[in-house]
């Protein structure tokens, strides 16, 4: 027996709620996801605003300017502290990435997989570490210990280079980079170990069969990830770039153009931004410290971006590879 | 003539980097120990009655503790968890539940990018933006901290939604109930274990940020006096007290370090345990 209906309503009287319901639901939540664009425009369109008065007073002269003196001339430059924050990063990932590369392939390659979670763990404990607390134990534990038993040590067997050479005060450029290079470790090993750990295994049999070693296994599996290592390195360099408490607690806090060795003091955009926001007086001095936000945003914004773009397509790329 | 047998150079260098790889594990762990060795040994004798109960000391006084910024944390952390983690939550079943959305790459996308930016222009964002208009005061820092907590929670309700099979989505739904239902009762019920999870790691992430603090409350060395005004906070508290000259506050900075660090790793720790225990 066929029935006829006059719309569908009628077999299912709630359909059409069930729809709207559906539908707003799917809104909300689409509005709430796109707080994340709104927040992140936002924050440029503020520190652009901000910075306004700095960038029409100063224009270029202020990336390009090396005299920061907001007591009497009011003349603000950041090149120093866009070199400090450049220099105390390339230290740390001097240090760092080599050491991650190291612990992304002990937890990849070289643990076995029952321990390995619990080194997993270890490292994973170093991310939570807050940095506030990685600054109070680099200024009442490694300083002293640095100060002592190395750096005293290296300016005597290289202090003919200019670099190691000068006064050692414990705090400084080089305390900094080391204080950075711990902080990216965690990170950088965790993308390292996750890259090596999607590397099919056809590859490493392929190459055991030809009679590689260990070592020349593991060869394989990097160069396979290569362009993903690059980015989680960037990936690491973002967060030395960024990173403020800790440095500000270790670096001295001097303005200066150079330091005259890698034992003296130095400064940080993000350093200055924390230690002198409070302290402005006036609204150029504000705007400054706001320009210098700006150009530490832009940086690690574009940085972000590049090693987002590399690791998600290392991933994909490697991942689709492995399905075939 | 024969070819040179490089085997043997082959196996030194080999050794050389299983060595070396053990080497670097060595060096990564090393500070984490040293940490809590230090922390803890440099801690304790900070801790006593007063230490919870008292307020932050004047330069010069004997004594006193970090109740007002234990009590003025708490409140912080509140306030930002209040916003911060409805929009985490929603983002991340959007995210999970409508990935078929052109939007929901870009968000996904950008929400890493955030998750990147440096948590000191976080705090100058909304030093533009709170501070400059109502000034120094716990909104802003809850606002702040609230952005570095959206991104942390919007990635794991992400994941832990999609570990959720699809085939219960498609029973659910072919009983007709609806999809917005579906996701409620059924997606975020069945993944409830590991959004928890998601929120408690961002809390415990936002509770150790000191750098945002600093420029949307300042130090503040009073109890709680309104959300208008400044509060107290534990990490901005270590900052302040260990860069003083006055041993009395260097004291309370380890003591301040012991507290955060027990409660930032036991959160982790508790989390860790809480997942492996389920699977």
């Amino acid at each position: 027996m066929k029935v006829k209906y006059k719309n569908k309503h009628t077999v299912f009287p709630y359909l059409k709620w069930l729809i709207i319901g559906d539908n707003i639901f799917k809104i909300i939540s689409a509005l709430f996801a796109s707080t994340i664009l709104l927040l992140l425009g936002l924050m440029v369109y503020e520190l652009i605003k901000g910075s306004w008065l700095s960038i029409q007073t100063f224009g270029l002269d202020f990336i390009l300017g090396t005299k920061w003196d907001p007591a009497i001339s009011k003349v603000f430059g950041a090149l120093p502290l866009i070199l400090g924050t450049a220099v105390t990063s390339a230290i740390a990932l001097l240090i760092g990435v080599p050491i991650s590369l190291g612990v992304g392939l002990a937890l990849s390659e070289y643990i076995p997989k029952r321990y390995g979670f619990v080194i997993s763990f270890l490292v994973e404990l170093l991310a939570a570490v807050p940095s506030v607390i990685y600054g109070l134990w680099g200024m009442f534990v490694l300083i002293p210990f640095l100060r002592d038993y190395i750096y005293s040590h290296i300016r005597a067997l290289f202090g003919f280079i200019p670099i190691f050479s000068g006064p050692i005060y414990g705090g400084g450029v080089l305390t900094a980079g080391i204080v950075l290079a711990i902080m990216i470790i965690p990170t950088v090993s965790a993308v390292m170990r996750d890259l090596f750990m999607i590397v099919p295994n056809s590859q490493r049999e392929a190459i055991i069969a030809l009679g590689a070693t260990k070592l020349e296994t593991v060869k394989t599996v990097v160069s396979y990830t290569r362009s993903g290592v690059i980015g989680a390195i960037i990936l690491g360099l973002g967060r030395a770039i960024g990173e403020t408490m800790a440095v500000t607690m270790v670096i001295g806090n001097r303005f200066q153009v150079w330091p005259s060795s890698l034992f003296d003091a130095w400064y940080t955009m993000s350093a200055i931004i924390a230690n002198e926001l409070l302290e402005a007086t006036y609204d150029l001095y504000v705007s400054a410290l706001m320009n210098v936000a700006l150009a530490l945003l832009f940086i690690t914004l574009v940085i972000n971006i590049l090693s987002r773009l590399i690791v998600w397509r290392t991933l994909r790329l490697v991942r689709g590879i492995a399905k075939e | 003539m024969r070819k040179p047998n490089y085997y043997k150079l082959r196996l030194i260098k080999d050794r050389v980097m299983f060595l070396l790889v053990y080497l670097s594990l060595a060096l990564a762990l090393i500070p984490l120990f040293s940490i809590l060795y230090e922390v803890v040994q440099r801690g304790i004798p900070a801790i006593n009655l007063d230490f919870f109960i008292k307020p932050t000391p004047t330069v010069g006084e004997k004594g006193g503790g970090v109740a007002n910024a234990i009590q003025g944390t708490l409140i912080t952390i509140g306030l930002a968890s209040v916003i911060g983690i409805p929009v985490g939550l929603m983002s991340g079943i959007f995210l999970s539940e409508y990935s078929e959305h052109k939007l929901s790459t870009i968000i996904r996308f950008f929400n890493d990018v955030l998750s990147g930016v440096p948590s000191i222009i976080i705090g100058v964002f909304a030093y533009a933006l709170i501070v400059r208009s109502i000034g120094f005061s716990v909104i802003a820092a809850a606002f702040a901290l609230s952005i570095i907590m959206i991104p942390i929670v919007t990635r794991t309700v992400e994941e832990a939604l999609k570990l959720i099979p699809m085939n219960i989505r498609e029973a659910a739904i072919a009983l007709g109930v609806p999809r917005w239902k579906t996701v409620v009762a059924i997606v975020l019920r069945g993944a409830r274990k590991a959004v928890v999870t998601g929120i408690l790691l961002s809390i415990a992430r936002i509770a150790g940020e000191s750098a945002p603090v600093l420029v949307t409350m300042g130090f503040w060395r009073w109890w709680f006096a309104g959300l208008d005004r400044p509060a107290a906070n534990l990490a901005l508290n270590i900052f302040i007290f260990a860069m003083s000259p006055f041993e009395n506050w260097i004291v309370l900075a380890w003591g301040s370090a012991l507290i955060l660090i027990l409660l930032v790793l036991g959160i982790n720790i508790a989390v860790r345990i809480f997942i492996r225990g389920r699977y």
